[in-house]
């Protein structure tokens, strides 16, 4: 067994599970707070995606610069999505928040597809590596995983030490009871799903730094976010981080690792593996792996 | 039964098996094929709105019967030369026994994550059988030119298997109407409402759930087997299709949640919608947009759909229209 190849496949693992994370951070808070599965996860994923890409081919700027664009595009979407089709059925049964969201979905999906065709596109970054030995980490994987530990810090340091982020909680946890505290439980929603869509706009415009991408890459990454938001339990941010570290570790680790009899597993097993821990886990655990959230 | 006693029942039969006539008096091929889609999409939506409408269990990953009931017919077929009747019961069959086994466990769950489970058991059999050599794996199965001889060759095999779609959607809607006419049903709709409270009243919820998922399993199951047969071919993504489980949870929607009528009525706009948009030279560009639009415009404003709408509107149809 070569230990390089293992740890240099941990790396990669590792870098991907924390954008990974991230992505599934802003499916995870919505649902959280407000109890409604975004299915229109997948094209603002692609919406992240594509916002460095025009910024840089229209105003040659240099897709991380677009970065605080990517933010800015993404709470400012949330909060419109949320008003125009969630806050009406908010209280309604999850069948009326699933087909709204999936409403979304399909209008920006039709809409992303008018503008850039389904052609497949790719960033143009030129960061170099770091390497020792045999082992190479690419430049833009190092900067991923520091945008997405940033975010997630900043993401807790908003929920824990703000009076918004506090009021978020609060709501998350008992809205009629917050509502008597004096919050304004409609902005707080709409603040949270402006959040959640931005994080995920975020996700993508890292997503978009490592691998090629079309309009239509959004649905893969939407079905990888729920596994890792029920692995980590749905509704808890830090599961969702830990969530997204085993799925890159999955990933990157199971065709590597060798076992007796069989050499090792084929990567095209892995999503049937990921897809029957997910049923699993929802049966046996469903509040994730990290139990219930405090 | 009281059902069959019911003049609207067989209404709705002889109205759907009237229209599934025309193609044949009129000679047109090209409409044919037009409503064996249609056909096809009333079955989906219909079997669904079983589990879905009945009961409140929202089956978000419900084509994964679609898929198994072609796979397992295409691998009769394919293999043992098995008649396309024979191997559709049989992957109808293969399909609700799954669904029961599946259903056991996965209906304990509610709302939210039922309908998480369910997608995520449709991407598992999807990716599963991506791997799985005996059924084609990721490249599929694919009739060989023989394949419809015994059905007097592909003109008239097309034609059989319009007449089967034909006779699925007819037996779908006359369950979904049986069902929702019968205690079983009234059964269902006392789980919908309130669970806890339908056990009260000497329901079991667990094992009428799963038997009811077990029914909706098998008519998606026979769609599948007639739809790939028509192919001569089936590939995972075609099969476990994750866009058209929704759309078919759109059609119901649209034509009203609960209701028999309503699924049909729904699959039926939905599809003409999207056809008409589809071949307007300046609307196919922006059709996804569109019908995303009309979706939420009923998500938000009219949640009972057409038919849940006329019946709340006008009361005095309640005692007709189902």
């Amino acid at each position: 067994m070569n230990f390089e190849i293992l740890i240099a496949s941990s790396l990669d693992g590792l870098t991907l599970g924390f954008v990974f994370g991230l992505m599934a951070m802003g499916l995870t808070l919505i649902f959280g707070v407000m109890k409604v599965i975004n299915l229109g996860h997948g094209p603002i994923i692609v919406m992240g995606m594509f916002t460095p890409l025009v910024l840089s081919q229209a105003f040659g700027i240099n897709p991380y610069f677009g970065l605080p664009v990517v933010i800015v595009l993404g709470l400012v979407t949330g909060i419109v999505m949320y008003f125009v089709a969630v806050h009406r059925v908010i209280n309604a049964p999850e069948l009326t928040t699933l087909l709204a969201t999936f409403a979304v979905n399909m209008i920006l999906i039709g809409t992303l597809t008018i503008l850039f065709t389904t052609t497949p596109q790719a960033l143009s970054l030129e960061m170099g590596s770091l390497q020792t030995g045999t082992i190479t980490i690419l430049g833009t994987r190092v900067v991923a995983v520091l945008v997405a530990v940033v975010a997630t810090v900043a993401l807790y340091l908003f929920l824990y030490r703000t009076r918004s982020g506090k009021s978020i909680r609060a709501v998350a946890n008992n809205r009629a009871a917050a509502e008597l505290m004096g919050i304004n439980s409609t902005w707080i929603l709409a603040l949270s799903f402006g959040i959640g869509t931005m994080l995920a706009m975020l996700s993508g415009a890292l997503l978009a730094t490592l691998f090629g991408f079309t309009v239509l890459s959004g649905s893969g990454y939407e079905v990888k976010s729920f596994i890792i938001v029920v692995l980590g339990g749905l509704g808890n941010p830090t599961g969702a981080l830990l969530g997204g570290i085993i799925i890159g570790l999955l990933e990157s680790l199971v065709a590597v690792i060798p076992l007796p009899v069989i050499g090792s597993i084929p990567f095209s097993w892995v999503p049937v593996i990921e897809f029957v821990v997910f049923i699993l886990i929802l049966l046996f655990r469903p509040t994730g792996l990290l139990g219930a959230r405090t | 039964m009281k059902t069959f006693s019911s003049p609207f029942f067989w209404l709705v039969l002889v109205v759907v098996g009237g229209v599934s006539l025309l193609p044949i008096v009129t000679n047109s091929p090209s409409l044919r094929e037009d409503l064996f889609l249609m056909l096809m999409l009333v079955t989906l939506a219909s079997s669904v709105n079983i589990i879905m409408g009945y009961t409140g269990y929202v089956s978000f990953g419900h084509i994964v019967y679609f898929g198994l009931g072609g796979y397992a017919a295409f691998y009769l077929m394919q293999n043992f030369s098995v008649h396309v009747l024979t191997a559709a019961l049989i992957g109808g069959v293969v399909a609700s026994l799954i669904a029961f086994l599946i259903g056991i466990p996965v209906l304990r769950l509610r709302g939210a994550y039922f309908a998480l489970a369910t997608i995520g058991i449709n991407e598992a059999f999807r990716v599963l059988v991506n791997n799985l050599p005996f059924l084609g794996g990721s490249v599929g199965m694919l009739f060989s030119f023989s394949a419809y001889e015994p059905y007097g060759g592909g003109k008239s095999a097309q034609q059989f298997a319009y007449f089967a779609m034909v006779i699925t959607a007819l037996l779908t809607i006359a369950t979904s109407f049986i069902i929702k006419k019968s205690k079983f049903g009234l059964g269902l709709m006392a789980i919908r409402e309130d669970q806890d409270a339908a056990m009260v009243l000497g329901i079991n919820p667990a094992r009428t759930k799963v038997i009811t998922y077990a029914i909706s399993a098998f008519f998606p199951a026979l769609a599948g087997a007639f739809f790939f047969f028509k192919n001569g071919t089936i590939l995972p993504e075609t099969a476990f299709e994750l866009h058209r489980s929704i759309e078919s949870l759109v059609m119901v929607m649209l034509g009203g949640y609960g209701t028999v009528t309503g699924p049909i009525v729904g699959a039926v706009v939905y599809e003409r919608l999207r056809g008409f948009l589809i071949t307007n030279p300046t609307l196919s560009q922006a059709h996804l947009v569109i019908a995303g639009a009309l979706l939420l415009l009923i998500v938000l404003f009219v949640t009972a759909g057409v038919i849940g709408w006329l019946r709340q509107r006008f009361p005095a149809v309640r005692r007709y229209l189902e």
